[in-house]
């Protein structure tokens, strides 16, 4: 029988999530050795290429292609997980969304305080996915049937969620694994 | 106008109100209506006058929905949006106003003249449309009247003169000058009855306050402002706390849309609410009485004064009540500023001190530290005038009616889709069919009692009775006809929540948000089975986690209707077939981006591997 597999992304994140994935160390051994890694930073592999047991999601969405790519998961991935306080709130990212776009767009390429750029140019080439109004939680664009917390999740929760997907099992996080302050 | 102008105005005001911190509301008030704002030089003065914190001040401006900081119009027009008045043609009326006027909504004119604003019900839904013009009530709107209003205040500046003909009973009185109506449809043998002034009190007066008090609970009168508690332990509870000093409030704050019969009350018979007050002062040993009024019966106002007047003069208050050595009791009316959350006894209570009209917490009750921290009872309008007639009657009338756990009768404010919309002294325990039969409304196919904040009913359950065991109210009986639109109306019942909570507890003021979101969503058939589930146990978290009655009850109108009209929410929900979230819209969510970036999306939605 041919191993389970999984996918993951990073959508409007900053990549703490996946680092939090690889923090589970010497265990990444032990998944190889279980599950077979499809689309994935981690792998490099840009399309799915079957039907995968679990979508890891990190970020939430702040564009069209987040929203492209996060649907994408779902319609390839049986069980979906948002990983960590962006993909299950907005997080960070999603503080511009008290400001309305083209002020964030100056902000970020005219006025900000590190920002050369004497021709003053919006860069609009349509290559770059448009932003959406705002920045959202990835459950409020496809069904997730997991919520993952913390920013990043610790490896130990990260590890104890998929193992026991994995296996069928209920997801049981001690308390320590998802307490904050 | 000039600052030393202001200061000048703010002085002549606050010498007439004193320097009494809790009579911040009645200054600002004053200065609102002289002014036409509260704006940052008057906030200055009027903290200068009280010594208090400009904060204190302006908390007090930016919480209550008739004062401001920006400057309004001379002429403020506040139309009442509820939903009764959507039915009765809101709209066109509206657009009347705004076309008449050049404004839209929430905006005033260039000249300053006219400022036109949306507003709760202002218990006016027997003769919807309404509007409040300045302090004048003009009712029966419809697209014209709104034109011929806008061109007679323009010729004459006066709002007074918009009133031609009288209603009937005391709104013709000279110092009301009204068009409202009372629609008095049934006058029952217990509010509606008995009218020897003063009998009441001089029976209440020859016996002992513990004897008075046993009369009301002989009589197993409960609170008719809507929770029920039992009027007599709650006057017990008062009598008994510690403190020399003991207060007695008339909530006539009435804001629960569909309910307009203290209304009729405090036009009709406001020497019986008086009555009730008084005794109730009695009873807990309180010197000191206050009628809190609504803003939008500020027009009833001079007339009140005047009836507290002539008791004054006949003895009915003030020194030695009726002759009654050591029973010295008086009234003052303070008037509230346009906030539902008000009602609220304990927000009335913050309220009259001059605070934001934000709840307290409880324990302590008010009959244990209420108004500037003494033992205070809070009744209802109604309720006082039960009280009248049962020391006048004495307590067996009074459980000759209604039902063992709801006696007496009770007073309904019928509106909506009937053919006789108005106030009904109905006994306790009556069905809600025969209710409908007596109004007309046989054809309802949901009735709203209680208003937003109870139960939609249909027709499967017309057999239910009002009274305190199954459909309690405070008396707003809402008639829908089955042409209305019932998850419409849940979303008009659910814009008010969210307009009114005070914003206090995060549950309340996020919770209402989220949930007519939702609600919206669905209704726009962007809806998934899913999205119903989240409502329920959004709406179970604001009930068990917010503050106040209001947070409590304000998931309702979505809660009450998922219960008894499901499958009108069940016809508006579908699962997409990818478990794509449908009530997420990517071409909404892009238009702004396109505006900005000046094309429009170029990927493939659903191209993209
Ligand atoms: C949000 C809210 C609004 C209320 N509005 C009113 C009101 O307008 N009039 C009223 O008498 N009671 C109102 N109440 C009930 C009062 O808090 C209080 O229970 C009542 O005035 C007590 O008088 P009663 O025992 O005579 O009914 C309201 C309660 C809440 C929670
Ligand atoms: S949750 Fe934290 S670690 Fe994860 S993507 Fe967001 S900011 Fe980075
Ligand atoms: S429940 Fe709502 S109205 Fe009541 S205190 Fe909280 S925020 Fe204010």
């Amino acid at each position: 029988m041919s191993k389970p597999r999984i996918a993951t992304c990073s959508l409007a994140g900053c990549f703490g999530c996946h680092m939090s994935v690889l923090d589970i160390d010497e265990r990444l051994l032990e998944l190889v050795d279980v599950v077979e890694f499809d689309k994935s930073p981690i792998t490099d592999i840009k399309k799915f290429d079957g039907r995968c047991r679990i979508g890891l999601i990190e970020g939430g969405c702040a564009n069209e292609e987040n929203v492209a790519v996060l649907r994408a998961f779902r319609r390839h991935c049986d069980i979906l997980v948002s990983l960590g306080d962006c993909a299950t709130m907005g997080g960070i990212p999603a503080l511009r969304n008290l400001v309305p776009i083209d002020e964030c767009f100056r902000e970020a390429y005219i006025d900000g305080p590190s920002t050369h750029n004497p021709a003053k140019i919006i860069p609009r080439d349509v290559e770059l996915p448009l932003l959406l109004d705002k920045v959202r939680p990835a459950h409020e664009i496809v069904r997730i049937d997991y919520l993952l917390p913390g920013c990043p999740p610790s490896a130990d929760a990260i590890w104890a969620a998929v193992t026991a997907l994995l296996s069928d099992k209920p997801i049981d996080l001690p308390y320590q694994l998802i307490k904050y302050d | 106008m000039a600052s030393e102008d202001i200061n000048r105005v703010v002085g002549e005001i606050g010498l007439r109100h004193g320097r009494e911190r809790w009579r911040l509301m009645d200054i600002v008030r004053d200065v609102q209506e002289r002014l036409g704002a509260v704006g940052p030089e008057a906030v200055d003065a009027i903290a200068g006058w009280l010594g208090i914190a400009r904060v204190e001040v302006e908390g007090v401006v930016g919480f209550y929905s008739f004062l401001s900081s920006g400057q309004r119009g001379r002429v403020v027009i506040r139309l009442c949006d509820d939903v009764i008045d959507r039915m009765a043609g809101y709209d066109a009326v509206r657009a009347a106003f705004e076309g008449a006027l050049g404004v839209k909504v929430g905006e005033t004119t260039p000249d300053g003249e006219f400022t036109l604003e949306r507003t709760a019900c202002i218990g006016m839904c027997d003769q919807a449309p309404a509007a409040l013009v300045n302090d004048v009530v003009v009712t029966n709107l419809s697209s014209d009247k709104a034109r011929v209003i806008v061109r007679m205040l323009r010729d004459q500046k006066d709002p007074s003169k918009l009133v031609h003909r009288f209603g009937d009973g005391n709104n013709s009185h000279p110092l009301v000058r009204s068009m409202v109506e009372n629609n008095l449809r049934k006058a029952g043998p217990i509010v509606f009855s008995g009218q020897t002034r003063g009998e009441a009190i001089r029976k209440a007066l020859a016996i002992s306050p513990a004897e008075v008090i046993r009369a009301i609970k002989t009589s197993r009168l409960r609170g008719r402002g809507g929770a029920g508690f039992p009027t007599g332990m709650k006057w017990e509870f008062a009598r008994a706390a510690a403190g020399d000093r003991k207060f007695v409030i008339c909530n006539a704050d009435e804001g629960e849309p569909g309910t307009f019969k203290d209304r009729v009350l405090l036009t009709e018979l406001p020497d019986r609410v008086f009555a009730g007050l008084t005794i109730a002062a009695y009873a807990v040993g309180a010197a000191e009485g206050i009628v809190y009024l609504r803003a939008e019966y500020a027009y009833l106002r001079r007339f009140l004064e005047q009836v507290l007047e002539k008791r004054r003069a006949d003895g009915l208050l003030g020194r030695s009540v009726c002759g009654k050595p050591g029973f010295d009791f008086d009234i003052r009316i303070q008037m509230g500023a346009g906030a539902y959350i008000c009602g609220e006894e304990t927000a009335l209570i913050n309220s009259c001190e001059g605070l934001r009209g934000e709840p307290r917490n409880r324990p302590p009750f008010p009959a244990q530290r209420g108004y500037l921290g003494c033992p205070t009872v809070v009744n209802n309008v109604e309720t006082l005038a039960c009280v009248t007639r049962i020391l006048e009657a004495g307590p067996a009338t009074f459980c000759e009616r209604g039902t063992h756990q709801s006696s007496g009768t009770k007073l309904l404010s019928i509106s909506g889709d009937c053919t006789l919309p108005g106030v009904y002294e109905v006994d306790m325990g009556i069905t809600l069919r025969e209710v409908l039969e007596l109004c007309g409304g046989e054809d309802a196919a949901a009735v709203q009692v209680g208003g937003p904040s109870r139960e939609m009913v249909g027709p499967a359950e017309f057999h239910r009775t009002i009274d305190y065991d199954d459909l309690a109210t405070g008396g707003a009986v809402l008639v829908f006809g089955p042409d209305r639109n019932i998850v419409e109306i849940v979303s008009a019942f659910m814009e008010f929540f969210v307009h009114e909570s005070c914003g206090f507890c995060t549950p309340c003021r996020v919770g209402t948000v989220l949930l007519k979101e939702k609600l919206d969503r669905v209704i726009a058939g962007r809806g998934e089975p899913k999205d119903l589930e989240d409502m329920l146990e959004l709406a179970e978290t604001i009930k068990q986690t917010s503050r106040c009655g209001l947070g409590q009850a304000s998931p309702n109108p979505v809660l009450m209707t998922l219960r008894s009209f499901r499958p009108v929410y069940d016809a508006l929900v579908k699962p997409d077939p990818h478990g794509y979230r449908r009530g997420f819209d990517l071409q909404a969510s892009l238009r702004e981006a396109e505006r900005v970036a000046g094309r429009g999306s170029q990927q493939h939605q659903e191209g993209v591997p």
